[in-house]
C-alpha cells in the first residue's frame, strides 16, 4: 500500500518540481534556441513516459498485491503486446533522434559568413585573438610560446601581425553576427563554456576545435571552463560581452595587435642578436 | 512455448564422465581463506567491495559537505575535493559495483543456479580474488603516499592526468593505474570461469534458454568485460609509460605554466577512445547482471512467470552487443569529428528500445501477478523507478545535440548515479535481502530491511532528481564551489544543502543495513532452504547454507524453466526447475 502510494507521489512530485521550482536554465542569448526546443520535445516524451511507467506500477501493486487465495495469471509471451510496445518505443525514440541529429547538423556547419574569434586556454586563464585587417589568423605553435609572446604565434607568418590579442580582458562580440569559436589549448584540456549559448567544445592541446554561435542578445556572460582542469579549474573564469556594432568597434580599436605587443621585445631580441 | 515451460529434459546430454573430482580443503586456511569454493570466494569478493564501498561512501558524504557548506571543513580544498571525487568514482563503479555483481552474486550465483559442483576453474577463481584482493589494497595505498591518490578524475583524462598541478601527480596516478592493471588481471582470471561455467558447467537439462535471467545478465555481463576491459589495460599501461618514461602515448607539445614540456606528437583524444571503449560498456556490465537478477526478484515475488522470457534474454544479448558501438557519446564535446555525432547518436538511441523492452516486461510481470511486497520486491520497483528515471535522461545526453548544453554539467552526474549508481545498487540490496537466507540460513530483520528501505530508495531520489536541475542551469561538475555564477540563483545553494542533508541521512541508513546483516547472522529468523518458495536451482539445495560441492550425491535434473510460478493446475504456486514433470499436465 504504502509503496503504491510513494510511487504516485514521485511522479506527482516530479512533475511539480519541474513546473514550479525556481531552477531551470538561464535565458538563451544565442541563435541555439532550436537545441532548448528538441529539450523540451525530450523533457515531454520522457516525461510522459516516466508517468505512465511508475503510474502503472503503483496501479499494478494496488490492484494486483498479495491477498489471501489469490493466485497470479500465467502468461509467458504475447508477443503482438510486446511488437507494439517496442515500434511505439522505436516511434518514440525517432521523434526524438530525428530533430536531435538536424539540429547537430546546424549546430556542426558554420556560416560562410561567419567572423573567427580564437580563443586559447591555459592553466587558469582565457586568451583570444582576432584576426585583425587581413581577415586571416597567422599560424601557431607551441613552440613559439615565449612570456612575450603567449599564444605562440609563428613570429614570421604575416598573416599574424596583425591579429588582435587580447590577455587579461573579456571577450566582446558584436550582437547578431555569427561568429565561429576557433578552441585551442596550451596545455590540458579546458572547455569554453558560456551557459546562456548552450554551445560548448573541449580543447585540446595539439588540436584545434570550433563551435559557432549567432550572439542574439546584449550583456555581459559569464564562462566558465566545462573541462577539469586541475585544481583551478573552478576559478578558470572568463566573461563575453555581446554589443551592438558600434560599441564594439569601439572596443575593438583599443586594443592591440600581435606586432604591437611584439615592438618592444623585438627591438630587445636585435639587440641581444648583435651582443 | 512449450520449448520453455515445459517438457522433459532437452538435448543436453550427460556428461560422459561421472562427476569431476572437487578439491576438498584440508585446512581451515584452504577453507576459508585460500578458499577455492566458489560460495566462499563470492563472500570475500562481497565483503571486500562493501568494505571498500563504504569508503566511497565517506568520501561522497564530504565531497557533499563541501558543496553544501563549502569552507566549513577547513581541510577540504581544491586539492582534496578532486581527490575525493576521483576515489569515489573509480571505487564505486570499478571496486565495488563491477566486483560485486561479478566477483560475489557471478561466484555465488553461477554454480548453484545452473546445478553444478563449483566453477570449472576453482584454483584460478581463487587467484582471481586474491589478486582483486591486492588491487584494493594497492588502490588504498594511495591514501598513504606522498602528495595522496590522484585527483584527475575518475576519467583520468591525460594530459592533465599525469601533470603538475593535479594532485597525486607524483605517485598516486601511478597506484592507480598500477592497481587498475591489477583489478583487470584478475578479474579476467573469474571471468574465463564464469564463461565457461556458464557454457559447460551447467547440470542435465539445464539448456541455455531454461537459464534463469540472473545468470544471462551476469554471463553476457562477464563476456561484455572481457571485451572491454582490454581497452582500459592498453591506456593504463600506455599512461603509465607516458608518466615514467615519458613517453608521447597521450601527450602533444605542451606549454605548461609557462614551460615546455618535452612531450611531442601523442593524442590525448586517444586516450578518451580507449578509455570510454571500455567505460560504456562498463555501464552496462554493472545494469546487466542488475537486469538479470531483478528480474528474478520480479518474478519469484510476483509469483509470476517472467513476462517474454525469450525477449528478455534477446534484449540482454543486444543490448549487450549495441554497447559496444556507443562509446563516443561520452565524447560528444570532445573536440572529436563532429560526423561522429550522427552515428553515435543514433546508435545511443536505438539502444534505448530493448533497455525498454526490458522495462516493459518487468512491468507486465506485475500486470496480473500476486505481488508479495517483500523486501526484494520493494527494491526491485524501486530499482525500477530510478532506472526508468536515469534511462530517460540519458535520452537527453545521448542524443547529440542536447548533450551539448548539458555535458560536463551536475546533470550528467546526477544522470550517471541515478541509472548506475542508485539504481543498480538498489539491486544489491534485494538481492541481497533475497539470497541472505540462503547464504546464512537465517532472514535478515524485516523491520530494519524496511527502515533501511524507505530511506534509501526515497532519499537517493530526493538527492538525484533535484541535481538534474542544478546541471541545466549549467552549474558545471567537478566545482568544488560554485563561487561567482551570476547566471545561477542564489536559492541554488539551499538546494545544494538540502542535498547534502538528505545525503547524510541516506548515507547513515547503510550503517542500519550493515548492523542488520550482522545482528541477523545469529539473530535473524530460522529461514529453512526455501523461504521465498522459488524455482531455481540454488533453493534446491540439499543443505542451507549449501554445502562444499553444493548437491550431495547427486546433481539435479533440470525438466523446466526458470519461471513456472501459478502455473494452472499444479497444487503448488511454484514448480522447481528440477521437479519432474508432472503426467497429468503433460
Amino acid at each position: 500500500m504504502a509503496i503504491a502510494i510513494a510511487l504516485a507521489l514521485i511522479v506527482v512530485g516530479s512533475v511539480v518540481f519541474h513546473f514550479v521550482s525556481p531552477w531551470w536554465w538561464t535565458p538563451i542569448a544565442s541563435n541555439w534556441g532550436y537545441i532548448d526546443d528538441t529539450l523540451i520535445i525530450t523533457f515531454w516524451i520522457t516525461g510522459v513516459v516516466f508517468a505512465a511507467v511508475v503510474l502503472f506500477m503503483a496501479y499494478c501493486v494496488l490492484r494486483f498485491r498479495h491477498r489471501e487465495g489469490n493466485r497470479a495469471a500465467y502468461e509467458p509471451e504475447n508477443k503482438r503486446l510486446e511488437w507494439w510496445l517496442a515500434i511505439g518505443t522505436g516511434i518514440g525514440v525517432a521523434a526524438m533522434l530525428a530533430p536531435g541529429l538536424v539540429v547537430w547538423h546546424r549546430f556542426v556547419t558554420v556560416p560562410t559568413d561567419a567572423a573567427t574569434v580564437e580563443i586559447v586556454g591555459q592553466q587558469w586563464q582565457w586568451s583570444y585573438r582576432l584576426p585583425g585587417a587581413d581577415g586571416r589568423l597567422g599560424a601557431t605553435d607551441v613552440a613559439h610560446v615565449t612570456p612575450e609572446n603567449p599564444l605562440g604565434l609563428a613570429p614570421n607568418d604575416p598573416h599574424g601581425q596583425d591579429d588582435v590579442i587580447i590577455q587579461g580582458d573579456q571577450l566582446h562580440l558584436p550582437l547578431g553576427k555569427p561568429v565561429k569559436m576557433l578552441l585551442r589549448s596550451l596545455d590540458v584540456l579546458h572547455n569554453f563554456y558560456v551557459p546562456e549559448f548552450r554551445a560548448k567544445m573541449d580543447m585540446i592541446p595539439g588540436v584545434v576545435t570550433y563551435y559557432w554561435l549567432t550572439p542574439t542578445r546584449t550583456g555581459t556572460f559569464d564562462a566558465l571552463c566545462a573541462e577539469l582542469c586541475s585544481i583551478g579549474h573552478a576559478f578558470m573564469r572568463g566573461g563575453v560581452v555581446v554589443e551592438p556594432e558600434s560599441g564594439y568597434q569601439a572596443w575593438l580599436q583599443q586594443q592591440k595587435t600581435f606586432a604591437q605587443l611584439q615592438a618592444p621585445s623585438r627591438a630587445q631580441a636585435r639587440n641581444d642578436v648583435r651582443d | 512455448m512449450a520449448d520453455v515451460t515445459h517438457g522433459v529434459a532437452g538435448p543436453v546430454p550427460m556428461p560422459d564422465h561421472d562427476d569431476v573430482e572437487l578439491y576438498h580443503p584440508k585446512s581451515w586456511i584452504t577453507r576459508y581463506v585460500f578458499s577455492q569454493d566458489a560460495k566462499v570466494i563470492a563472500i570475500q569478493y562481497s565483503m571486500t567491495a562493501l568494505a571498500i564501498g563504504l569508503v566511497a561512501l565517506v568520501l561522497s558524504w564530504l565531497m557533499r559537505m563541501q558543496l553544501a557548506f563549502p569552507g566549513f571543513l577547513t581541510f577540504i580544498d581544491a586539492n582534496f575535493y578532486y581527490q575525493l571525487i576521483t576515489m569515489h568514482g573509480m571505487i564505486m563503479v570499478i571496486y565495488l559495483l563491477t566486483a560485486l555483481f561479478l566477483g560475489g552474486f557471478g561466484n555465488y550465483l553461477i554454480p548453484l543456479m545452473l546445478g553444478a559442483r563449483d566453477m570449472v576453474f576453482p584454483y584460478v577463481n581463487m587467484l582471481s580474488f586474491w589478486i582483486y584482493f591486492l588491487a584494493v589494497l594497492v588502490l588504498v595505498g594511495g591514501f598513504f603516499v606522498a602528495g595522496g591518490p590522484t585527483g584527475a578524475g575518475w576519467t583520468l583524462y591525460p594530459p592533465q592526468a599525469i601533470l603538475a598541478n593535479t594532485p597525486g601527480q607524483q605517485s598516486g596516478i601511478i597506484i592507480m593505474l598500477v592497481s587498475l592493471m591489477l583489478f583487470i588481471i584478475g578479474f579476467t582470471m573469474g571471468g574465463l570461469n564464469y564463461v565457461v561455467t556458464v557454457l559447460q558447467g551447467r547440470c542435465k537439462g539445464m539448456t541455455l534458454m531454461r537459464m534463469p535471467l540472473t545468470i544471462w545478465g551476469i554471463f553476457t555481463a562477464t563476456v561484455m568485460a572481457l571485451l572491454a576491459f582490454p581497452a582500459l589495460f592498453v591506456g593504463a599501461v600506455m599512461m603509465l609509460l607516458d608518466r615514467l618514461i615519458g613517453t608521447s602515448f597521450f601527450m602533444p607539445s605542451i606549454v605548461a605554466m609557462g614551460e615546455r614540456l618535452a612531450y611531442k606528437g601523442g593524442s590525448p583524444i586517444l586516450f578518451q577512445h580507449l578509455f570510454w571503449f571500455f567505460g560504456h560498456p562498463e555501464v552496462y556490465i554493472v545494469a546487466l547482471p542488475a537486469f538479470g537478477i531483478v528480474s528474478d526478484l520480479i518474478s519469484t515475488h510476483a509469483r509470476k512467470n517472467i513476462f517474454g522470457y525469450r525477449m528478455m534474454v534477446w534484449a540482454l544479448v543486444g543490448i549487450g552487443a549495441l554497447s559496444f558501438v556507443v562509446w563516443a557519446h561520452h565524447m560528444y564535446v570532445s573536440g572529436m569529428h563532429p560526423a561522429f555525432g550522427f552515428f553515435f547518436a543514433t546508435t545511443t538511441l536505438i539502444i534505448a528500445i530493448p533497455t525498454a523492452i526490458k522495462v516493459y516486461n518487468w512491468v507486465l510481470t506485475l500486470w496480473r501477478g500476486d505481488i508479495h511486497l517483500t523486501l526484494p520486491m520493494l527494491f526491485a520497483l524501486a530499482f525500477i523507478v530510478t532506472f526508468v528515471n536515469g534511462g530517460l535522461t540519458g535520452l537527453f545526453l545521448g542524443n547529440v545535440v542536447v548533450d551539448v548544453p548539458l555535458s560536463d554539467t551536475m546533470f550528467v552526474v546526477a544522470h550517471f548515479h541515478m541509472v548506475m549508481g542508485v539504481a543498480p545498487i538498489l539491486v544489491i540490496f534485494g538481492a541481497i535481502y533475497h539470497w541472505y537466507p540462503k547464504i546464512t540460513g537465517r532472514m535478515l530483520d524485516d523491520t530494519l530491511g524496511k527502515l533501511h528501505f524507505w530511506i534509501t530508495f526515497l532519499g537517493a531520489y530526493a538527492i538525484f532528481f533535484p541535481m538534474h536541475y542544478i546541471g541545466l542551469m549549467g552549474v558545471p561538475r567537478r566545482y568544488h564551489e560554485m563561487g561567482e555564477m551570476a547566471f545561477v540563483p542564489p536559492s541554488t545553494v539551499d538546494l545544494n544543502i538540502f542535498i547534502t542533508v538528505v545525503a547524510l541521512i541516506v548515507g547513515a541508513a547503510q550503517l542500519v543495513f550493515l548492523f542488520n546483516l550482522i545482528w541477523s547472522l545469529r539473530r535473524g529468523r530460522p529461514a529453512g532452504g526455501n523461504p521465498w518458495r522459488a524455482t531455481t536451482l540454488e533453493w534446491q539445495t540439499p543443505q542451507t547454507p549449501p554445502a562444499h560441492g553444493n548437491w550431495g550425491k547427486e546433481l539435479p535434473v533440470v525438466y523446466r524453466w526458470a519461471y513456472d510460478y501459478s502455473v494452472p493446475g499444479a497444487a503448488q504456486d511454484f514448480l522447481p526447475q528440477n521437479q519432474p514433470p508432472d503426467p497429468r499436465l503433460a
